[in-house]
């Protein structure tokens, strides 16, 4: 029995992962407050796709990046212009938000994803902040007065009627953000996860056994802001108006967070990471005042003394048990 | 206005901001010098060192010049503080890892300021008080010309300081080859504590000349970011090089803000950063190749 638990353990775990999103909505509406738990796990959702990419790309291949907010208000801001500005379906939003960041992380990852380390880090936030300059100027995004997004229909049905948009939205979150973590469970237990791993840990050594470093490269770099790129349409039809605020050097610095305190080098760190940082500052009234002193401060004491972040923690943990219980394994 | 006025006025203008983000950078390189750290908290310092001094002359009425020189130790503390509570503990770890970290603190920093001097700009009276000067029909604030005079005083003690002494020697030392800088004797540690200090004082005058224009919690982050790009363009890790680097930043900029459009001056200073780092991950000024592969 333990040892068929710890043998099929990934996939049933994911599958259990997958009931309880199924469910949690049916206990959250018992309570009174149940639309905004909701909206929280909506939020949660998005943020945990944002950072499961970026976990790709940091915590798998090791390449840092602090302007993901770029990619996820390209998707965003696809969304908006598509619908608004050209009254299109939007589904073209989506459609437009997969291939621009496609297209321009395609573009940007030869030459941005030679740079290694601090040079990494210093001209992705360069573009960030480039991006972020353009939302704010460019007439087409509405500049920094914001644009407004259309409804979302899906084969007809308004994900954004009055009194079912909550858990609309909570559903189609969880399936995009399952579906991704699925993806990427599979990527990094696949040949390419490896590959990524090999780069990670030593670049040469992987060159040298015949990983094409430049092409996984950029092949990961184009997922994570794929990844981004979906979650900020999703994000776009959520909040039905769009800001540059929210797609400044905050965000990306947000979800860099998320991935080093639920774990860089882990998927299901990622996806807890976001859930917890998306969710607990809601309940702590203090945070309201001194969010980002709490903020700093959970950033570096995580660095400090869990660098796995979380994930790790817990896993240690249940190997703990799992020897405890059962002494077979 | 003709346009050449406008030109001398959009170069007086960059040379001050110049100036400042040479600071910034000068910061970066001792820090990233010595400890292979790009410290994301350096902007953090310069608003510490403005909100420092408005504490001690607003608020407890010393005279500006001892406000100013107490403001520079307090920051300086704070940097040596920074090393020893959070960057010696991560000394071995990634460099993602300690990226991570120093953005922890500045956020942290920024939390810290906002707490205690609150969300409004604080000020201090400007250094002296008069007519702005004029050059043509070009207009210098007598502020500017303290922020010049001050700017180019800290940069030359510190040359003074790398190239005279030897405790600035040991650091050169120190940042050259470590192992063979402690087999002479030099104690590692020191040295690294003493960059973070230098690092962080020259923060602090950049706060304190800025501090008359006012300051608050997160205007740090701005010269933080603007003295990093100055860093690059210059070539990271060179002492000539951040001050060039500062200096041709702060003049294209307001260049290009004065010619272009002054609503995409951030722009304009980000795709220098990046096109720098495409084309020459090594700087301006210098040939010797950066870390790339």
């Amino acid at each position: 029995m333990a040892k068929w638990i710890v043998e099929k353990g990934k996939g049933l775990y994911f599958l259990l992962f997958c009931v309880l999103m199924l469910v949690l909505p049916l206990i959250l509406r018992m309570s009174e407050a149940g639309d905004y738990y909701l909206s929280l796990m909506v939020f949660a959702g998005i943020n945990s796709m944002v950072v499961i990419g970026l976990n790709l790309l940091m915590g798998y291949a090791g390449q840092i990046s602090l302007g993901h907010a770029a990619f996820f208000g390209l998707g965003a801001y696809s969304s908006g212009i598509v619908t608004t500005r050209f009254g299109l379906s939007p589904l073209w939003g989506f459609t437009l938000s997969i291939i621009l960041n496609f297209l321009i992380a395609y573009l940007l990852a030869k030459p941005i994803l030679k740079l290694k380390g601090h040079y990494l880090a210093m001209a992705t936030l360069g573009l960030g902040m480039i991006f972020f300059v353009l939302f704010n100027e460019l007439p087409i995004t509405g500049a920094s007065e914001g644009i407004s997004v259309g409804k979302l229909y899906i084969f007809g049905y308004n994900m954004n009627s009055r009194y079912l948009k909550d858990i609309n939205y909570y559903y189609l979150t969880w399936i995009f953000t399952l579906l991704l973590t699925y993806f990427a469970l599979n990527i990094v237990n696949s040949r390419v996860g490896r590959a990524l791993r090999a780069i990670h840990s030593k670049e040469l050594a992987a060159h040298s056994i015949g990983v094409d470093i430049s092409r996984f490269k950029t092949k990961v770099f184009i997922l994570s802001t794929i990844y981004a790129g979906l979650a900020g349409s999703i994000f776009a039809h959520y909040s039905t108006f769009l800001c540059p605020v929210d797609f400044g050097l905050n965000y990306s610095i947000r979800v860099v967070t998320m991935g080093v305190v639920g774990g860089m080098s882990s998927i299901w760190g990622g996806l807890l990471g976001a859930s917890v940082l998306s969710i607990l500052p809601q309940f702590l009234d203090i945070f309201a005042e001194y969010d980002i002193l709490i903020y700093g401060l959970v950033l570096i004491l995580s660095v400090i003394f869990m660098p796995e972040g979380i994930s790790q923690k817990i896993s240690l943990c249940w190997e703990k048990c799992q020897k405890k219980w059962f002494h077979e394994v | 206005m003709t346009f050449t006025n406008q030109l001398i006025q959009y170069l007086i203008n960059g040379i001050t901001k110049g100036g400042i983000y040479g600071l910034v950078a000068l910061g970066f390189t001792i820090i990233y010098k010595s400890t292979d750290v790009i410290n994301f908290a350096q902007g953090e310092f310069v608003m510490f060192g403005a909100v420092m001094l408005y504490t001690f002359h607003h608020v407890l009425h010393l005279n500006l010049l001892l406000s100013f020189i107490l403001a520079v130790l307090v920051v300086t503390l704070i940097g040596i503080l920074m090393e020893v509570l959070m960057i010696r503990p991560l000394e071995e770890s990634s460099v993602i890892t300690q990226i991570i970290v120093t953005i922890g603190a500045s956020i942290f920093f920024r939390g810290s300021a906002m707490l205690i001097w609150g969300r409004n700009d604080v000020f201090v009276p400007f250094f002296s008080s008069g007519k702005p000067y004029r050059i043509f029909h070009a207009i210098i604030d007598r502020q500017y010309l303290w922020i010049l005079v001050i700017t180019l005083l800290a940069m030359g003690v510190l040359h003074l300081f790398y190239e005279k002494t030897i405790t600035g020697k040991a650091m050169t030392a120190c940042a050259a080859n470590k192992k063979a800088a402690s087999l002479v004797g030099i104690n590692i540690r020191t040295m690294v504590v003493l960059s973070f200090g230098l690092s962080a004082a020259l923060g602090g005058v950049a706060g304190g000349v800025l501090a008359p224009f006012g300051m608050k919690y997160d205007t740090g982050v701005n010269y933080g970011l603007k003295g990093f790009c100055a860093a690059i363009v210059g070539g990271l890790g060179n002492n000539v090089g951040a001050m060039v680097g500062g200096f041709v930043l702060g003049i294209v900029e307001e260049l290009g803000a004065g010619l272009i459009s002054s609503s995409y001056r951030n722009a304009i200073a980000y795709s220098i950063l990046v096109l720098v780092l495409i084309i020459r991950p090594q700087g301006i000024l210098f040939t010797k190749s950066g870390e790339r592969v």
